[in-house]
């Protein structure tokens, strides 16, 4: 763990120094205006800022990462290095270079490393969207930008969160700005998905306890009813880079 | 440092009533078992006598039951025994318990326990996503011996939606395990304990955000046997109750997901034994027969609801509160709450129904906390006399 945080922390800085210049934004992508939000578990008093950015109107599908994996075969499950993705990269597909019938490609990527996926968007002119990015996307209802205090909305995070089953992308909501499947159809991996323990390295283990163990969980949750979001910080605390579950996909993001 | 637990037998009842008192119900026409409640009784006097004396046994209820100096139990130093070999726990699913260990040593003990997320019936007509160790709610028995060596496996199986993890009451260390047993969808994780302290100890998922977890079903027991073994009994049965909160009210059809308003304000729909609405009736009714010993091992995974337990038709001859190492004898109602358990203990006397219910009553009778225990075989004389005769009631004439 501490290995990859420090490897995420090196690969962080030197993807901010090289932020190339912003690539147009495609029509598959949604524009977000940006703005201030509270997240779970602030890293500092007060809100964060977001700056506007764009963000794949969809999760990236098996059939869009099959194109990937052909141009890249380094990344293809039976030529992977070990250290970049764990045992069950891209397990579900019934062949090293075939993602399987017409209606599999539709399915989200999952089974994907955090590696994996930061190459796939890197390859697509992308990055992967950060934390607070992905959760100020997140908060978004049908109808308002940020619905995480609706009794309702909530509700209908939960039951989505905890009645999976694999179904194409586009088959659960689109959101206020256009952007679909956020809740509902996999987690998705962030750029930052571990920052809860690489900003409190200094403090050992005392941060993943707090986020991750029991009723300690909700120690410094700015939201103590905010079950969905307790689940998500849960689930990326849970990961490492090379970890691969059948429920874990991504989508890319953009700067503006 | 032993324990009260091999020392407590289950008394004959007619000699409970010291002759010089009236009896507390009809003295039996033919005393049941002449020559065994002499013998029982003696081995009950002499282990009070010996416990007394400080002979053996464990030295804080040494000294409860001697009257001494109150707020003097010593804090036992608990030292790992050698361990010898190494053995698979057989793990049982409820009502089940899986056999009493007889092994006179400590040995390593993996217990392989798979964490399956599953859609199961939670009452007629009703369903639930419930999240489970080895797939059944309460989840698997873990029955292990004082002083062993537990490698525990939890295997979350790759088609999860969650990361899991599990606190074992039962270990001495950071979340009880939680921490060193994290295991995110499609992995294994390892981790060990020993076992120290005997008693009956709840497990549960404690994975963030933990009320979640364990108002899903991720809950069970594990038994740490005491090193001197525990009486005999006929029966020993699994029983655990939860409460379950779900989006439509009580009996409302289809799969229902949970809800957070219900589960935070602790308004259940369903609260009930071994994870469902009639777990433990019908065809599932649990067995026994006229004058058995019956050891129930009851567990509360809650997550918000204290138990009154409580068997209609039954003492308790003895009850480890807590789950712990004094008996308590002839009770009536034990409390056993979330994330805590008792260990219930009584003869059969009379063939019939024996109901488990919640004693907060409207949980038995409109959310589900009933249980049976079906009591088969010969009237035994004196317990209970039947119905005498009706006759008209007519005040005031």
């Amino acid at each position: 763990m501490r290995v990859s945080s420090l490897f995420l922390a090196i690969t962080l800085a030197l993807g901010a120094a090289g932020a190339a210049a912003a690539a147009p934004v495609g029509p598959e992508m949604a524009r977000i205006p940006g703005g201030r939000y509270l997240p779970l578990f602030a890293r500092g008093p007060g809100s964060v800022r977001v700056a506007p950015f764009a963000l794949d109107r969809r999760p990236v599908t098996r059939g869009e990462y099959l194109a990937f994996v052909r141009t890249r075969p380094g990344w293809r499950r039976d030529r992977v290095r070990r250290a970049f993705a764990g045992p069950g990269y891209l397990a579900g597909w019934p062949a090293a270079d075939s993602a399987g019938a017409a209606r599999e490609l539709r399915l989200p990527a999952t089974g994907v490393s955090w590696f994996a996926a930061k190459a796939y968007c890197a390859w697509r002119g992308k990055r992967l969207p950060t934390t607070d990015e992905w959760e100020f996307a997140a908060l978004a209802s049908e109808s308002a930008r940020d619905a995480a205090r609706d009794p309702a909305f909530v509700a209908r995070l939960l039951a989505l969160y905890t009645s999976r089953r694999p179904r194409p992308v586009g088959s659960t909501f689109r959101n206020v700005y256009g952007v679909w499947d956020l809740h509902g159809l996999a987690w998705e991996w962030t750029l930052d998905f571990n920052s809860l323990m690489v900003s409190d390295d200094s403090r050992g283990t005392a941060a993943r306890d707090h986020a991750l163990y029991c009723a300690a969980g909700v120690i410094g949750a700015t939201d103590a009813r905010n079950y969905p979001a307790f689940l998500r910080y849960g689930f990326r605390a849970a990961l490492e880079g090379r970890t691969t579950i059948d429920g874990l996909g991504f989508r890319c993001a953009q700067d503006l | 440092m032993s324990t009260l637990l091999e020392q407590e037998p289950i008394v004959v009842r007619p000699r409970r009533t010291p002759p010089a008192q009236p009896p507390r119900q009809p003295a039996p026409v033919t005393p049941r078992r002449p020559a065994r409640p002499a013998i029982l009784w003696a081995v009950a006097l002499v282990a009070v006598l010996a416990l007394a004396l400080g002979l053996f046994g464990y030295r804080r209820s040494t000294a409860a039951a001697a009257g001494a100096k109150p707020f003097a139990a010593p804090i036992p130093t608990r030292a790992a025994e050698p361990v010898r070999g190494q053995e698979v726990a057989q793990l049982a699913s409820p009502p089940n318990v899986p056999r009493p260990i007889t092994r006179t040593y400590a040995t390593k003990v993996i217990v392989n326990l798979e964490v399956v997320e599953k859609t199961m019936r939670l009452a007629d007509g009703v369903e639930y996503t419930f999240w489970t160790f080895g797939g059944s709610v309460p989840g698997s028995f873990i029955r292990v011996r004082e002083g062993d060596q537990v490698e525990l496996h939890l295997k979350n199986h790759p088609g999860s939606t969650m990361p899991h993890n599990i606190d074992l009451h039962a270990v001495t260390g950071p979340g009880g395990g939680a921490e060193a047993s994290m295991a995110v969808p499609g992995q294994e994780s390892v981790f060990r304990f020993t076992a120290l302290n005997p008693g009956l100890y709840a497990y549960h998922c404690a994975f963030a955000p933990a009320s979640l977890h364990v108002a899903n079903g991720m809950y069970g027991l594990i038994l740490v046997q005491p090193k001197e073994g525990m009486p005999a009994v006929d029966r020993e049965y699994y029983v655990m109750q939860g409460d379950f909160y779900t989006k439509g009210a009580h009996g409302a059809p289809g799969l229902q997901p949970f809800d957070l308003q219900k589960a935070i304000d602790e308004r259940p729909d369903y609260v009930v034994f071994n994870g469902a609405v009639g777990s433990l009736t019908g065809d599932h009714a649990l067995r026994a027969k006229t004058g058995e010993t019956v050891r129930l091992f009851v567990g509360n995974g809650g997550p918000n609801l204290t138990s009154s337990f409580h068997v209609i038709g039954e003492v308790f001859d003895n009850v480890y509160t807590e789950g712990g190492t004094l008996a308590q004898h002839n009770v009536q109602t034990t409390s056993i709450p979330p994330g805590g358990s008792a260990i219930v203990e009584f003869r059969t006397e009379t063939p019939g129904k024996l109901v488990l219910v919640d004693h907060a009553l409207f949980r038995a009778f409109s959310k589900g906390t009933v249980g049976l225990i079906q009591v088969e075989g010969g009237q035994r004389a004196g317990a209970f006399g039947g119905h005498v005769s009706t006759h008209p009631y007519t005040p005031g004439r």
